[in-house]
């Protein structure tokens, strides 16, 4: 379709500058700027930012839109919560329970005993497995049944999004074990290290730059290998990829899992950075705005999601500290202004309208911008 | 947490005690003592590095204006935005005004705990007055531990817990249920009850003691069903053919938000109409507020057990309606939180000024047995558990959204977080 | 647990039983309908529905205080009035909203999806402006409460009835309008094949601009009738919305029949479970069951034969 070669190599000078810029912001201004409470909540924003990466790499690029991936968040969240939570409900801070060592809600609703599900948690080797392990498990049994029965579209969006209310409705209902809607709360020590201090969120804000670096970078090999060239080409002509001899669902089903098991990266990091989880982040509320994140930075950028995460949050905070009524309005307004006037988000104004007028600047890296004005706009 | 200690010197307040301090109102609520800021200066007053200058003293106000819970929260806000107001036009709290910062908790419980960082850390507040369900608090709790802030609660709530962060201004569940089962079984001679709720913490736990108090204290009575209904759901059908096959004496139901109107609203189609009192509708989760929505004739006869009602015949109720209409309208319905939510600020002068200090420890210390004559309500205190002594009443529901006071503890009822032999 | 009661006791509860299963079959395919027009035919997920149905809510609640203050003689008939009224008022706002939004995002299904969602927010936040973000209380004309006594024992409620009678007319009229009328013959050619349909001259522009507002309309009616089983709030809309997707869902696209094939075994299981079993165990099951089947038959149970 377009004459234009593109090249292919892992990251162009451009993409190398990209990175470096948000490593800057992320390491050094952030931390330098913020005072320690304002950089827990940057760090809480970038938790979401794990999410909008894996949507760009489903939906912007696989054209796969879940509108379920706060059930990856959440499972996440919740396997760190269950190990956070043992922890804190030693026998002696529990004494005041008629069954000390378990959880408090447990002994809200009368359960004496751990339940056997539980007890694994107890190992931060298994946790720190079962919080990728897990999601991945779900999301490739939700792959598998719907992409090898060729559901896509709007229907597989659907779907996931009846997966993602009826989670919600089970971790509710099911309160003994999961502590309902109060969600598992008051977490406090990681293998006796305190995570409530100002020190260990800023190291825990730091582990988490790093580990979204690790996951942009998986992020980037996956886009630019052939893998990432299917899933385009597959978006816009799955039956030409499909006579061609690839198998279109492992693909998908590959990307989803990948999607998945970022998004619980960032729930287990959220758990120990916020403090708790709850099921407030596994329902459909939650899960869609987590798509606008991934829109408002460019459905195509895996960079701007990340942009893309922290601008919608941060309006959110400080337009609901000022405007609370307002915000409804505005976050609404959003989501139609980035589906009808920025199809490309932040990426899009930034390649179309700031980049060219740095590039007479500077006009080395021309190659580069045609190679990523090929692969933008999904054609449907 | 402290220790659960049993005040005994107020375990048995007299009707004459709470008339007296009734009584005591007019003067404490009309001829305030004025006292003047230069007398407590501001380096002793906060030690803390609080939002304290010599002239104001600010506050926090953490309830949800958006979002699902704002429905309830709209209420509180009001409340304590009215407390605070009149406290400030009788000079403010050791002569210095409240200002307030409000928070929009939207309904999201990591949202609460963000904000109340937010009030506590970078707006330094001395208080705050905020948080509605079970969630938010215990979503906050952390925080305000971590940062030894000092929350007023407003809503009636399941107990299990005790802060030395946090004064409870509604009830704890034992002491709004067992007041209300014993009313019903000595003066109608109910014996058999159906338990409902909505399926989180505080209907499951509300009627777990129900159920105690049902099975073990009360001669011949027992509970012929027990069932709950998961939030925001609207078709009750089912289970009113359940009641219907088990004929109970009452229904005790616990249903809220959405799901109470779908609830009464079907209730009263299926033909079972709570005047005719067969079976009795008794519910502790039904306030004025949510008659407005749920409409007076759907819910006409039922009985509701709470500690505060807008029809209270007292001058303290007749002032703070008046003052509540003439702020906020003559539309307003006060409830049970709201009422709650409004003694927060008042409590919190009355602690402050007993402490002569705005630090929070200073503030927890003189907390317990703060007394308020000029409560709505009527005469409360607080007591060692962080709790409020209050009265217990059953209203009955009527057409035009208001509660006919039917029944009144005679004595204080002691609130009691975790209860033995109800766990 | 049926041993202490007599046959007759249970005969009559299980014949209300039976009639509460079908009262919640006929809001599902109320609440559903809406949707599954819009979806079926034009592809397009209206995340605002349930906004749409308290819209049609908020209408009959101005139209209950109207009556009462202006025309309280004919208050007993003015719930007709409100119906139609909210058709009208959701069918309005449905054509200007695919006029603004939908449809420049005809070929974007997945975007039309946020935007809707946007817009589900706004109005939300509107109502809330409008209408304070209290639920109000819409009072319901007399005859249209309580029961009816069918024997001594079996009592129907008669809001049960109406929104039963209400469901199969808008069901019987959907039908015919889409199978039986020469504009459902042109909706369903532009459904298979746009191209052609606007090739032989269907003006497709205005029948999708018909089609969504019908659907949203249908929509404003089904909230017009909840007001007499459920609350009026700000916020009401999100309490069907997991429901209707369900049903929509698991009915197939494309299908009306499955819609209501849907509505019905959804109710169905969920009705006799409830009975059985604890309420949120039942909703829990019921959804279970539901996820399962369609991770069998991802695509429905009836779906459009079409090749991709």
């Amino acid at each position: 379709m377009h004459p234009m070669p593109i090249k292919h190599s892992f990251m162009t000078r451009r993409d190398l500058v990209g990175y470096a810029i948000l490593a800057a912001i992320i390491f050094i201004v952030f931390p330098a700027l913020l005072e320690p409470f304002r950089l827990n909540l940057f760090g809480k924003y970038l938790t979401y930012a794990f999410v909008a990466i894996g949507l760009v790499l489903c939906w912007g690029v696989g054209g796969i839109l879940s509108l379920g991936q706060g059930v990856f968040f959440g499972l996440g969240g919740y396997c760190m919560a269950m190990f956070l939570k043992l922890e804190a409900s030693s026998p002696e801070n529990t004494a005041i329970q008629s069954t000390p060592g378990i959880p408090d809600f447990m002994d809200w609703n009368q359960i004496t005993a751990l339940p056997w599900w539980w007890e694994p948690f107890n190992s931060l080797a298994f946790t720190l497995v079962a919080v990728i392990v897990v999601p991945v498990v779900f999301s490739f049994i939700i792959g598998v049944a719907m992409f090898r029965r060729r559901v896509g579209g709007v229907y597989f969006a659907i779907i996931t999004q009846a997966i993602a209310a009826i989670l919600t409705i089970l971790i509710i209902g099911q309160q003994g074990f999961t502590g309902g809607v109060n969600g598992i709360t008051d977490l406090r020590t990681l293998n006796g290290w305190d995570i409530r201090t100002d020190e260990a969120k800023t190291l825990l804000y730091f582990v988490n730059g790093g580990l979204l670096f690790v996951v942009l970078l998986i992020a980037q090999f996956v886009r630019k290998s052939k893998l990432g060239r299917l899933l385009i080409a597959m978006r816009d002509q799955e039956d030409r990829v499909r006579f061609s001899g690839y198998d279109v669902a492992n693909f998908k089903i590959f990307i989803f899992c990948l999607g998945g098991a970022f998004a619980a990266i960032g729930g287990a990091m959220f758990t120990l950075q916020v403090g708790f989880m709850s099921p407030s982040f596994v329902g459909i509320v939650p899960s869609i705005e987590m798509v606008i994140y991934a829109a408002v930075g460019g459905r195509l950028s895996i960079l701007g999601a990340v942009y893309g995460t922290l601008l919608v949050n941060y309006a959110k905070t400080s337009f609901s500290e000022s405007f609370p009524e307002l915000w409804l309005f505005g976050l609404g307004a959003l989501f139609i202004a980035v589906v009808m006037a920025f199809p490309n988000g932040l990426a899009g104004l930034w390649s179309e309208h700031v980049e060219p007028r740095l590039m007479r600047l500077w006009p080395g890296a021309a190659n580069d911008t045609a190679a990523s004005t090929a692969e933008k706009t999904p054609a449907e | 947490m402290t220790d659960t200690k049993k005040s005994p010197e107020i375990s048995n307040l007299s009707r004459r005690t709470v008339l007296a301090g009734g009584a005591a109102l007019s003067a404490s609520l009309f001829t305030p003592k004025m006292l003047r800021a230069q007398d407590f200066p501001t380096d002793v007053v906060n030690t803390t590095g609080l939002a304290v200058t010599d002239t104001t003293v600010t506050c926090g106000i953490l309830h949800s204006i958006t979002g699902t819970m704002a429905i309830s929260e709209t209420g509180s806000v009001q409340a304590e935005k009215l407390a605070i107001e009149q406290i400030n036009a009788q000079g403010g709290i050791l002569g210095r005004k409240i200002e307030f910062i409000q928070e929009d908790g939207a309904s999201d419980w990591p949202t609460f705990a963000e904000k109340a960082k937010k009030l506590l850390v970078q707006d330094k507040v001395a208080s705050v007055m905020g948080c509605w369900t079970s969630a938010s608090r215990k979503a906050v709790l952390p925080v305000f531990e971590q940062y030894n802030g000092f929350l007023y609660y407003p809503t009636f709530y399941e107990g299990l817990e005790q802060s030395p962060n946090v004064i409870y201004t509604g009830q704890e569940a034992t002491q709004q249920i067992i007041a209300g089962l014993d009313w019903v079984n000595q003066t109608k001679g109910a014996k058999t009850f159906y338990l409902l709720g909505s399926d989180y913490i505080w209907p499951r736990t509300s009627n777990k003691i129900a159920r105690k108090h049902i099975e073990n204290f009360m001669d011949g009575c027992k509970v012929v069903g027990e069932e709950y209904y998961p939030l925001g759901h609207t078709q009750f059908n089912s289970v009113i053919n359940k009641i219907r096959l088990r004929k109970p004496d009452v229904i005790y139901a616990i249903v809220v938000g959405g799901s109470n109107v779908a609830f009464y609203k079907q209730l009263t189609a299926a033909g079972i109409d709570p005047t005719e009192e067969s079976p009795i509708v008794l519910t502790i989760s039904v306030t004025e507020d949510e008659i407005r929505g749920i409409g007076g004739e759907n819910i006409d006869g039922a009985y509701a057990c709470m500690k505060y009602f807008q029809s209270l015949e007292n001058e303290n109720n007749q002032a703070f309606v008046k003052a509540f209409k003439d702020m906020w309208g003559d539309e307003i319905v006060i409830g049970d939180v709201t009422q709650a939510a409004y003694l927060g600020p008042w409590l919190w002068k009355a602690a402050v000024e007993q402490a002569g200090s705005f630090d929070v420890d200073k503030v927890r210390e003189a907390s317990p047995g703060i007394e308020l004559t000029s409560a709505p309500e009527g005469y409360v205190k607080v007591h060692e558990n962080h709790h409020l002594w209050s009265k217990t009443r059953v209203g009955r529901a009527k057409a035009d959204g208001q509660y006919e006071v039917v029944f009144e503890t005679a004595d204080l009822v002691e609130p009691d977080p975790f209860p033995e032999g109800y766990q | 647990m049926f041993a202490d009661y007599s046959t007759s006791d249970l005969i009559a509860i299980f014949a209300m039983q039976g009639f509460a299963g079908l009262i919640l079959f006929s809001v599902f395919v109320l609440m559903a309908l809406g949707l599954a027009i819009i979806f079926g035919q034009m592809g397009v997920i209206n995340m605002a529905h349930g906004e749409f149905m308290i819209l049609g809510a908020y209408v009959t609640y101005l139209m209950s205080n109207l009556f009462s203050a202006y025309m309280p003689a004919l208050f007993s008939m003015y719930f007709f009035v409100a119906m139609a009224v909210a058709f009208v008022a959701a069918g309005a706002l449905g054509m200007l909203v695919e006029w603004a939004l939908i449809r420049h995002l005809y070929k974007r299904p997945l975007d039309t999806l946020l935007a809707t969602w946007g817009l589900s927010l706004i109005l939300q936040q509107t109502y809330r402006t409008v209408f304070g973000a209290r639920e109000v209380g819409v009072s319901i004309p007399d005859w249209m409460m309580g029961s009816l006594p069918i024997t001594d024992l079996i009592e129907v409620p008669i809001n049960g009835i109406f929104v039963m009678v209400l469901a199969i007319s808008i069901s019987v009229g959907v039908y015919v309008m889409m199978y039986r009328s020469g504009w459902g013959k042109q909706v369903r050619a532009i459904n298979n094949n746009r191209q052609m349909a606007d090739a032989v001259g269907i003006n497709t522009a205005w029948t999708d601009r018909m089609t969504f507002a019908i659907g949203c309309g249908v929509a404003g009616v089904a909230g017009s009738a909840f007001t007499m089983i459920g609350s009026t709030g700000p916020t009401s809309g999100q309490l069907y919305i997991v429901d209707t997707f369900l049903v929509v869902v698991f009915g197939g696209a494309g299908s009306l029949l499955g819609t209501i094939a849907s509505a019905f075994s959804i109710s169905q299981a969920q009705s006799i479970m409830e009975f059985f079993l604890s309420g949120s165990m039942a909703k829990v099951l019921t959804l279970l069951t539901v996820v399962g089947i369609l991770m069998l038959r991802p695509q429905g149970l009836f779906s459009l034969k079409l090749r991709k």
